[in-house]
């Protein structure tokens, strides 16, 4: 994907996110840390163009509820910040890339432990397939099939300075050994899982 | 081996009675030393056993003035053949234990059983030190006269001062008209209160209560006066604080008879191996902070104290070195820093704690072995010099070690019950090779070279 | 091993950069490194918002079992531990054992390697004997030991939320650094674990320390007028002054200090009036200080002794956030300690 796919494809998102719940109302976009929530600023961003709507915007970091920090280099915590609350309100969960579903069941988790909402669903630049959960997203960028060997890089301009995913085989890969704090090292994981 | 013959070949023969530093040859025989010097090889007696001396030194076993045994009582911490095993092997052929036994040696029977024991177990000569006070406790002396027939080298209460002033007083007196000295363990309590260690910016940082270098001086200061006004020969125990030493050297300016030994651990070791990383510059607590290994009495000092030990020392200050070997078991050292007993099992890393000062060339090696010798001998008295000679008809009390060997301190491998050093892990260098009481070997290291019996071409 | 040879004193660098390991414990700040402190600080962060939600909990530390251990009484510091450790998920057990001084240190290290062998993965431990969290971290190779407080030592989490406090009160630009500060803390240093760890944290962060209080209550070698201890590493990191009212002059944080009653008792102090003169921290002295300083206490408080009580509950103190920030900064290290790689 080129920065030219990337702008289309949540273009199409946005404009699938208001066909389906017919306009903007009681909307919010939740973003999970890190690339999640540019992203969900982006679709924030079109829905407001498309539609006139200021849709909120919120942050979810969900390393607290993750089932795989242990043995993990240090887990970084970044910000929840969800000010306008979710109780009874349509969240769209938004990530960069779906892989095994875990990152999706850890942010529904803790979505659940801060309000009920009307509904969750979910909006994903990129989907990878493998999943080890029953977890499926509402609104996909793309569908992009790939061996589990295979690594899969998203960069944005808001943190890596363009907008593009790589596909790198698992030999290619040097020692990035990067603190896992869901921002450098490509998706959040480190071969784990979403 | 006992009457056996011995010729110790080509090493560097020290013998400060004689101011005998020389490479040559040393003949024993019949328990006794034969003979220094240059044996032609037609000269060698028929059966005799030749052990190579080459690149080692030869000297007169060291004489320890201040040691725990522990027994009787505390046999699970120490015994007499534990004891004199680790003597042994630290190349030590006279080890003067201390009488904070259970039942503290005060009276003859005490004295008496060690003997009793020591002539059964014990590989080396002990020599007991019998108390000042009944039962150590501090209010009455001890019955001395009895304490010095039955054989005791000197008097202390050693583990804790003579607290009363006049009660020191009234010692001195009595135990000089008797021609023996004193050992005082120098600790006003008042003034070291809960210490457990030196005071100074590592006590602040561990947040552990300091021992001032004035709980120690102050009563150095008092002994010196009542020395003074009594003619009392007083000999002080393990120095360890740099003000200490002009009080000494102002003593025996003036003529009076004060003498003063110091330990290995404070000529080599600082305080700064509290915080547990073995004396390397420490900016934090190290995960082995709090090293119980290190809590001894009296506490080690900081490098300005060391220093100025050395050199007092060096410059005959202080008379003499002596180990205040003090074994403990396990129990009573893995436990936290507060609570844990105070000392240091020293008698096996002694002569390698030792060599450091003389590598470093802050020590000559001469003046290393009179204070491990003629030094205590003095201090002990003229009926004791021939322990620290190798003048022909004395005792063939020797000791042979190599100063150059590098070797790591394995506990493990101690023959004392006291497993207690801070030295454990660490690497040394210098080591006994083979060592001597009456002529018999008692220790003999993996090194030592020992040829058939000659026999006469 | 190496061979003992003569002690260089390490500069004041070595000793504020100590080379981060993956952490097993937390006994004392001195081995934290500026970066580590930081990082903590910003994890409390995300851990007070948690507990700024309805639902105070998060499956973090599920399944993990954590025992407070403690030797010395105390209410508050094992409330806040126990609150952090279940907040995150974790079972908590609290263990209390008597302190009397018959009970032998050697019933620590047993009561250690039974509570490793029950397979615990932490254990929280205040004790009166300074050293005594090193005697487990050393012996137990299984469990991370948190230091609660031992003896005189050290108290590494509240030197932690303290810094936390001051962080988000004062803390400038976006890492909220504390650069320059000048922290000042009265009272009986000598006694205080919490000074300690105090003067090692803010010194790490690189705020300007400042110790006021008695002269008998001030470790001997911070004292200049001790010629006999040479000045060295613990003392470079503070100035000491006991005239408080020049030495809060410009304070941007006034830290005062629990003065025990028993100090009189046992000969530092004339009088805890003679006290409550010079070192007070009372209206007429905190104005002495900047505008906006913060005035803190460890608690408990005595009011009327080491503070007065105008000054304990007006608008400059925030002992009472220092309280709330105690229990994000031990979720903090809980959290880190319980899933990090030390483990």
């Amino acid at each position: 994907m080129n920065p030219e796919d990337v702008r289309r494809a949540l273009a199409r998102v946005a404009h699938e996110i208001l066909e389906r719940n017919r306009g903007a109302a009681d909307l919010v976009i939740v973003g999970i840390h890190t690339r999640g929530v540019h992203l969900a600023r982006r679709i924030a961003a079109n829905l407001a163009e498309f539609e006139g709507v200021a849709v909120p915007v919120a942050t979810l970091d969900v390393s607290l509820y993750r089932d795989d920090n242990r043995g993990r280099a240090q887990v970084k915590l970044k910000p929840t910040d969800i000010p306008m609350g979710i109780q009874g309100k349509r969240v769209i969960l938004v990530d960069d890339v779906l892989y095994t579903g875990r990152t999706i069941r850890a942010a529904m988790d803790a979505l659940v432990d801060l309000g009920r909402p009307q509904q969750i669903q979910l909006a994903i630049l990129l989907d990878r397939g493998h999943r080890e959960l029953p977890i499926r997203a509402d609104y996909v960028g793309q569908n992009l099939p790939t061996s589990i060997h295979e690594r899969v890089k998203v960069r944005l301009v808001e943190t890596d300075g363009i907008d593009e995913v790589a596909l790198i085989f698992e030999d290619d890969f040097q020692e990035e050994r990067a603190p896992l704090d869901n921002s450098d090292t490509g998706t959040d994981t480190d071969g784990a899982d979403e | 081996m006992e009457t056996e013959t011995i010729l110790i070949r080509r090493a560097r023969i020290i013998d400060p009675s004689r101011q005998l530093d020389r490479v040559g040859d040393l003949l024993l025989g019949g328990g006794e030393i034969l003979a220094t010097g240059r044996l032609g090889r037609d000269r060698v007696p028929d059966g005799c056993r030749i052990i190579k001396g080459d690149g080692l030194v030869a000297s007169p076993g060291f004489i320890d003035l201040h040691c725990h045994l522990r027994e009787p009582g505390f046999e699970y911490k120490e015994t007499i053949a534990a004891g004199s095993r680790a003597g042994a092997k630290g190349g030590f052929t006279t080890l003067c234990c201390m009488p904070n036994t259970d039942p503290p040696i005060d009276n003859a029977a005490v004295v008496e059983f060690i003997h009793e024991r020591a002539r059964h177990d014990s590989l080396v000569r002990i020599l007991p030190i019998g108390c000042v006070t009944k039962g150590r406790k501090g209010h009455e002396l001890a019955e001395m006269e009895e304490l010095a027939s039955a054989g005791v080298a000197a008097f202390s209460d050693d583990g804790d001062p003579v607290y009363d002033a006049n009660l020191m007083r009234l010692a001195l007196i009595y135990s000089s008209d008797l021609g023996l000295a004193i050992t005082n363990h120098s600790q006003d309590p008042s003034l070291s209160c809960n210490g457990v260690m030196a005071e100074g910016s590592v006590a602040t940082h561990l947040g552990l209560d300091g021992i001032p270098a004035a709980a120690e001086e102050a009563m150095i200061a008092r002994d010196i006066a009542l020395a003074e006004a009594t003619g009392g020969r007083l000999h002080v125990a393990h120095l360890s604080t740099a003000g200490s030493v002009p009080l000494v050297r102002e003593a025996k300016e003036r003529g009076l008879s004060v003498t003063a030994e110091v330990c290995p651990h404070h000529l080599t070791i600082t305080d700064q191996w509290v915080l547990g990383d073995k004396g390397e510059a420490a900016g934090a607590a190290g995960g082995r902070a709090y090293d119980t290994s290190t809590k001894v009495y009296p506490p080690l000092r900081s490098q300005r104290d060391v220093d100025a030990l050395v050199e007092a020392l060096a410059d005959g200050t202080i008379d003499c070195i002596a180990t205040d070997h003090a074994p403990h078991e396990l129990s009573s050292k893995q436990v936290t820093y507060q609570d844990a007993a105070f000392g240091i099992s020293v008698l096996e890393t002694a002569l390698g704690s030792l060599l450091q000062l003389v590598h470093r060339r802050k020590l000559s090696m001469g003046a290393m072995i009179d204070r491990l010798t003629t030094g205590p001998a003095r201090v002990l008295g003229e009926s004791y010099s021939d322990l620290a000679s190798m003048q022909s008809g004395t005792p063939a009390d020797i000791v042979l070690f190599d100063p150059e060997e590098e070797w790591t301190v394995d506990t493990s491998e101690f023959e004392s019950k006291g497993r207690n050093t801070p030295l454990e892990g660490t690497v040394l260098k210098g080591r006994v090779v083979a060592t001597f009481v009456s002529g018999r070997l008692v220790y003999q290291g993996p090194g030592l070279k020992i040829e058939e019996p000659h026999a006469r071409p | 091993m190496a061979v003992s040879r003569t002690i260089e004193t390490p500069d004041i660098d070595d000793l504020l950069a100590v080379k981060p390991t993956p952490r097993k414990h937390v006994l004392d700040l001195d081995d934290f490194s500026r970066e580590e402190i930081e990082e903590v600080l910003e994890s409390a962060r995300s851990m007070k918002e948690v507990l700024g939600r309805d639902i105070k909990k998060v499956p973090a530390l599920r399944g993990k079992v954590i025992v407070t251990l403690f030797y010395e009484a105390s209410t508050r510091t094992r409330m806040s531990f126990e609150e952090a450790g279940k907040v995150l998920s974790a079972d908590v057990i609290n263990m209390s054992a008597s302190g009397s001084s018959a009970e032998k240190g050697e019933s620590l290290l047993n009561t250690g390697l039974t509570i490793q062998a029950m397979g615990i993965d932490t254990i929280v431990l205040r004790h009166p004997h300074s050293g005594a969290p090193y005697l487990l971290a050393q012996h137990l190779n299984k469990v991370s030991v948190i230091n609660a407080g031992d003896g005189l030592h050290a108290h590494p989490t509240q030197a932690l939320l303290d810094l936390y406090t001051v962080q988000d009160k004062l803390g400038s630009g976006a890492r909220g650094s504390l650069e320059g500060l000048k922290v000042v803390i009265v009272g009986d240093v000598l006694h205080s674990r919490v000074a300690r760890s105090n003067i090692w944290g803010f010194a790490k962060m690189g705020a300007k320390v400042v110790l006021s209080g008695p002269a008998t209550l001030m470790p001997p070698d911070l004292l200049r007028s001790s010629k006999r201890i040479a000045r060295s590493q613990f003392a470079s990191l503070v100035d000491v002054d006991t005239n408080l009212d020049r030495a809060i002059e410009g304070a941007d944080v006034v830290m005062a200090l629990r003065l025990q009653k028993e100090r009189q008792n046992a000969g530092f102090l004339p009088s805890v009036r003679e006290y409550i003169r010079r070192w007070q921290i009372t209206d007429d002295r905190l104005a002495k200080a900047k505008p906006g300083a913060l005035v803190m206490h460890p608690g408990p408080m005595n009011e009327g002794i080491e503070i007065s009580s105008s000054i304990a509950h007006g608008g400059s103190s925030v002992i009472e956030e220092q309280v709330t920030n105690g229990v994000a900064v031990r979720m903090a290290l809980l959290f880190q300690l319980t899933t990090g790689p030390g483990q």
